[in-house]
């Protein structure tokens, strides 16, 4: 067990390393970073003052390992626009972001779990092809036109929503439901697969035999199998939403953390960019971190 | 108890499913419309013209029939723009799966034969990529660069490898054991041979499904960015820009995002509908 955590913690040690690369390389991309913050009417001098003001006159290794060095210790720099540290924006924001991917990722169990029972239980009935034609069309929405649908229907037509900012819990609501739609269709698909491969198993047939309720050995002997790839899978699927909500949180104008690097990516803010990409990843690679750890705990087998 | 599970064993699947023709059908449309959208299109996609702007769809009250689907906010042809549109995202959905898939494959199958070193290597590519805020860095690449359909594709296609790499890697290690590999080997195959002629056309299925769903995947994400203003430029009509420059008139007239939106949504169905279909046509089921 001890191994494979080491060995695990390696491996996301050095994923977390080659991001940090490339995210410095990705804001390097355009080429003269003071030519772009200067703006297109800067003179000459503007730029060469700006170079100098933001350390970029500097050779491009320096500053890597000027930016790696500090990252490391928690401090990602200063915003060129708010002016701020970098660090402190995203926490402000962070708690949007967070609440917003874990309503989505509440919401997407709420119905995707019992959604994948039914459909195990049901095999191949009209129910059961329902279920996964509702996991066809969840993969098919594109979450930021079911947002404005939502926003005309629930916020302008019926008046029950707010359409736009983060005010109350019922500002989240439909933009928890549009995320949910993008994780519904994977946990679905999961669930029930799950179900039905442990419902073929022999200790449901001697559980059968036994004589044990149809409910016992539903919930407490099939499920409690095929919940541990969902589980996983689960912890995941909220790294991507919190990569994935920058959509979102720029259709509700919800400010988080995706809100914020959609608008720095706007205003040329490097620091802000390159910090965000970082920290998205660095939260995925913890996500997925625990997941395996989760996977281990609840399957023995894993852990050879 | 055997490990192998037959998952959907159902009565209709593959070729005699109605999903996989529907599919087929709305695929063919599609690819119709972007080969010969120059010649289709009833009005020039183009032309503004401010007198008739925001003209409503057929199916509302005072529509112009000249005008099918009715005009957007500078009086260009809705129809003639959601033609165009189309051939827009079947031509970035193609071009982004060709570059992705040269990667992925590559990547892919390198692991999975080879195995040892080489596949840890990558194994951790895809780990690494998998750990990349897609839509994040994509806005962000264009932000920088600026706008155009070259670059949108080849930042999508460095972006989206991941899924035909796992796929690559775990079939092509199946195979990598099989007899007719070994035989290969025995009679001096070079290594370029066995891998060309004897591992690719036997991981070809799986990988045919996984361009189709990567296909569509490309498709969302163009119109994502484009929705986002950091896609395809204007003024071409893609559909995600067409709903980002409708956004203001949607209370409005909801039509104006309705129909771009639909478009897309039917799209996207139609290609997995076909790529589900033909996974089963093909008895692959590998997905992990």
């Amino acid at each position: 067990m001890l191994r494979f955590l080491v060995r695990r913690l390696i491996v996301a040690l050095l994923v977390a390393a080659t991001v940090m690369t490339l995210a410095f390389i990705l804001t390097r991309l355009s080429g003269d970073l003071a030519i772009s913050i200067a703006g297109p009417n800067a003179t000459q001098t503007d730029i060469e003052a700006v170079r100098k003001a933001y350390g970029l006159d500097r050779p491009v290794l320096t500053q890597f390992f000027d930016w790696v060095g500090r990252a490391v210790t928690g401090d990602l720099g200063n915003s060129y626009f708010f002016q701020t540290r970098v660090s402190t924006l995203i926490a402000e924001r962070m708690p949007v972001t967070l609440t917003l991917g874990l309503t989505g990722l509440s919401l997407a169990l709420l119905i995707s779990i019992p959604m994948g029972i039914l459909a195990a239980v049901r095999e191949n009935t009209n129910f059961d092809r329902a279920v996964q034609m509702i996991a066809l069309i969840g993969q098919a929405m594109p979450s930021f036109w079911l947002g404005l649908l939502l926003m005309i229907v629930f916020g302008l037509t019926l008046g029950w929503l707010p359409i736009s900012g983060t005010g109350s819990w019922e500002h989240f609501v439909m933009p928890g439901i549009v995320l949910a739609f993008s994780a519904v269709p994977a946990l679905t698909r999961l669930t029930r697969a799950g179900m039905i491969q442990a419902m073929g198993s022999d200790y449901i047939r001697t559980a059968r035999a036994k004589g044990l309720s149809r409910a016992s050995i539903l919930l407490k002997h099939a499920l409690r199998n095929a919940a541990i790839p969902v589980v996983a899978i689960a912890a995941v699927q909220l790294g991507f939403m919190l990569g994935g909500s920058i959509v979102i949180e720029q259709v509700f104008a919800l400010h988080g953390v995706g809100f914020l690097a959609w608008e720095s990516i706007a205003k040329n803010d490097f620091p802000v960019v390159q910090a965000v990409v970082l920290v998205l990843a660095v939260i995925y690679v913890a996500l997925t971190m625990v997941s395996d750890l989760l996977n281990a705990v609840l399957d023995p087998r894993l852990r050879a | 108890m055997s490990t192998a599970v037959t998952v959907n064993a159902g009565p209709r699947r593959g070729w005699k499913s109605a999903g996989t023709w529907i599919g087929a059908i709305i695929v063919g449309i599609a690819l119709f419309c972007a080969v010969f959208a120059p010649l289709i299109v009833p009005h020039d996609p183009f032309a503004q013209d401010l007198n008739r702007r925001l003209l409503v769809p057929f199916w509302m009250e005072g529509h112009n029939p000249d005008f099918i689907l009715g005009t957007d906010q500078l009086g260009r042809d809705y129809l003639s723009r959601l033609i165009w549109g189309c051939r827009i995202s079947m031509l970035i959905g193609i071009t982004v799966t060709i570059v992705s898939g040269l990667i992925g494959i590559t990547i892919g199958v390198l692991g999975g034969f080879f195995g040892g070193r080489i596949d840890d290597a990558v194994l951790f590519a895809i780990t690494t990529r998998l750990s990349i805020p897609v839509v994040l860095v994509a806005l962000a690449v264009v932000g920088l660069l600026g706008t155009s359909m070259t670059l949108l594709v080849l930042t999508l296609g460095l972006l989206l490898w991941d899924r035909f790499a796992v796929v690559a890697r775990s079939t092509s290690m199946q195979v990598r054991n099989l007899d007719f590999v070994a035989a290969a080997w025995c009679a001096g195959c070079s290594r370029f041979r066995v891998l060309s002629r004897e591992v690719l056309p036997n991981i070809a299925s799986h990988l045919v499904v996984v361009a189709t769903l990567e296909i569509a995947l490309a498709i969302l994400l163009e119109a994502t960015l484009s929705f986002l203003g950091l896609g395809v430029p204007p003024p071409l009509p893609s559909w995600g820009l067409m709903i980002a420059e409708a956004k203001d008139y949607m209370f409005f007239s909801p039509w104006v995002i309705v129909i771009p939106g639909v478009a897309l949504f039917v799209l996207v169905l139609g290609i997995n509908l076909l790529g589900d279909g033909l996974r089963d046509a093909f008895g692959t089921r590998s997905r992990s």
